[in-house]
This record gives structure tokens, C-alpha cells and sequence, in this order.
């Protein structure tokens, strides 16, 4: 619930510890993967496996939730898959803090997930199609649909971050009651919770997605 | 101070009691959810997968409920708005 410390500022723009620590992610990201597709053979060696099943497992479940759409999908969904795994397990590093457990960080996936639904839809359908299936069993559903649309990007934001800001906030109240080393099943808790809950961020826009991509398909609202 | 013992009074009362209501009925439908999705297991094993895609992803709806409630429990006890009031 804190506000996150300022660490240094460029102008008017305050950056904090959550964006350095979100920098930081970026690097190692990167660092991971670009020293494992350095050298790509035919026959992989350790890494190159490793980052093979990786993208071939995520790729698997955009086939299994929207059949034929993964060479357009995986790149925004498994970049979240990704980031909120190594931003919900940076928690557990000793001085470190989730950024996923500040409400501006879950808040701008969320809005980035509206944005890549409208996005992939219109593309999929075009402009007036897409649109048409807000008013599609009956326009007096619009309503409706607008506010479903709303709410669900809402949920998304406050779903991770409760969940991260809760689990931290649990383990620091049980260190405070009863000492040293007594959170530590809390914190095994936090890793399971920290995957699990990147696995639902990440089907949760997919499904979002999958559901404007069929809109003109069917014409039934996104549920 | 009179008013203020009874401000912390009431807020405490009511994030205990919001906390106790808002995961006691989420705990019912989540419960709810495991039982149907272990009765389809059960009867259609082959379909394991699609089922519990389906129950994580409810589960987690649920689960955001409770979450809801734990925000605004939280938004009570620790940066209550309407404490600027009485404090004025």
C-alpha cells in the first residue's frame, strides 16, 4: 500500500524503486535470453532447450484456448507470461520487491491488455463489425457490455496486485507476531500463489483476446 | 478523543466483520466449483485438461472477490478517507 521510494528524478518524472526494479527484470530478461540464443544449432545444447521448451509450452496453451492464432498472440502473451513470473517471484529475493505489488504496475498491464483486445479484434474483423457485436444479441445490452468491458480490465489490475501486496504483507505481519524463520511456510506459499497468478494474468487477457477475435465469428458478447 | 476511540472502534469492528463475510462466501463457492469440477473428472477423465483450465480460471474470479474485500479492509484500517474529517 506504500508509495514506492523515489530513487532519482529526470525533470518533472519521478523515477522509483518500482521502475528501477522493473528495469532490472528487463535486463535479466534479456541477458537470459540473448545469451542463450547466441549460438542456435540444429542439435540445442542446454539453454537453447530450455528457452525451446519454454516458448513451445506457452505456444501450446494459446492453441488449446484460441486454436491458430498463436504466431500473432504469443509474442504479447507470452511476454506477459514471462515478466510476471520473474516480477512475482522477485519478491522472494531478500531487499527486493515485487513491482507487480504496486497497483500502477498491475493497473498499466491491465490497461495494456484492453488496448491488445480492441487491437486484435479490430484487426481480425474490421472497424464495424467489431463494434457491432456490443449491441449484438439486442442493443439495449450495450450497457452492459460496456461496463463488462470495463470491470474486467479493473479486476485484472486488482486481482495481481492484491494477491502479491497481500502475500508480502502477510509474511512481513507473521515476522512482526512471531520471529525469525516462522514465515517461511508463507513464503512457500508465495511462490506457488506468485506462479499461479501469472498463469491466470496471462490465460485471462488470452481468453479477453480470444473472445474480440471471435466477435465477428459468432456475434455473441465476450464473456 | 471520545469521538476518535469511537471511530476506531467502529472501523476495527467493521473490516473484522468485512474480512470474516467477504472469505467466508467466496470459501462456499470456490468449494462449490472444486466439487463439480471433481464430478466431471470423474466422469469424463480423458477431459482433464480443458476442465481445470476452466476451474483455475474461475477459481480465480472467486478468488478476486475475497481480494476485493481485503483491499478495502485494508483501505479502512490503514488510510481511512474519512479520518481527515475528524481530525479537521
Amino acid at each position: 500500500m506504500e508509495p514506492s521510494l523515489v530513487i532519482f528524478r529526470i525533470g518533472a518524472l519521478l523515477v522509483t524503486s518500482t521502475v528501477v526494479m522493473t528495469w532490472g527484470i528487463m535486463a535479466v530478461i534479456v541477458l537470459v535470453c540473448w545469451l542463450g540464443t547466441r549460438h542456435l544449432k540444429q542439435s540445442p545444447d542446454r539453454w537453447q532447450s530450455a528457452l525451446e521448451g519454454v516458448v513451445l509450452t506457452m505456444q501450446q496453451a494459446i492453441e488449446d484456448i484460441a486454436p491458430g492464432k498463436s504466431p500473432s498472440l504469443l509474442p504479447f502473451v507470452g511476454s506477459l507470461w514471462i515478466y510476471l513470473v520473474f516480477a512475482n517471484l522477485a519478491g522472494l529475493v531478500p531487499g527486493l520487491h515485487s513491482p507487480t505489488g504496486q497497483l500502477s504496475v498491475t493497473s498499466g498491464l491491465a490497461i495494456l491488455v484492453f488496448l491488445a483486445t480492441h487491437w486484435f479484434g479490430i484487426r481480425a474483423s474490421g472497424w464495424l463489425p467489431y463494434l457491432k457485436h456490443y449491441v449484438q444479441p439486442n442493443p439495449i445490452l450495450l450497457p452492459f457490455n460496456v461496463i463488462s468491458e470495463i470491470s474486467r480490465t479493473l479486476a485484472l489490475a486488482v486481482r495481481l496486485f492484491g494477491n502479491i501486496m497481500s502475500l508480502e504483507m502477510a509474511a512481513l505481519l507473521v515476522l512482526l507476531v512471531a520471529g525469525l524463520l516462522v514465515p517461511v511456510p508463507l513464503l512457500m506459499l508465495h511462490v506457488v500463489e506468485a506462479l499461479v497468478q501469472a498463469y491466470i494474468f496471462g490465460v485471462l487477457a488470452l481468453v479477453y483476446i480470444a473472445g474480440g477475435l471471435e466477435a465477428h465469428a459468432d456475434g455473441g458478447s465476450p464473456s | 478523543m471520545k469521538d476518535m476511540s469511537v471511530f476506531a472502534l467502529f472501523s476495527t469492528l467493521g473490516a473484522l466483520l468485512a474480512i470474516a463475510l467477504g472469505v467466508m462466501f467466496p470459501a462456499l463457492a470456490m468449494g462449490r466449483a472444486i466439487s463439480r469440477a471433481l464430478d466431471a473428472l470423474a466422469r469424463q477423465p480423458e477431459a482433464e485438461k480443458s476442465i481445470l483450465r476452466a476451474l483455475f480460471i474461475g477459481l480465480a474470479m472467486v478468488e478476486s472477490l475475497a481480494i476485493y474485500v481485503l483491499v478495502i479492509v485494508l483501505i479502512v484500517l490503514f488510510r481511512n478517507p474519512l479520518l481527515a474529517y475528524l481530525l479537521k
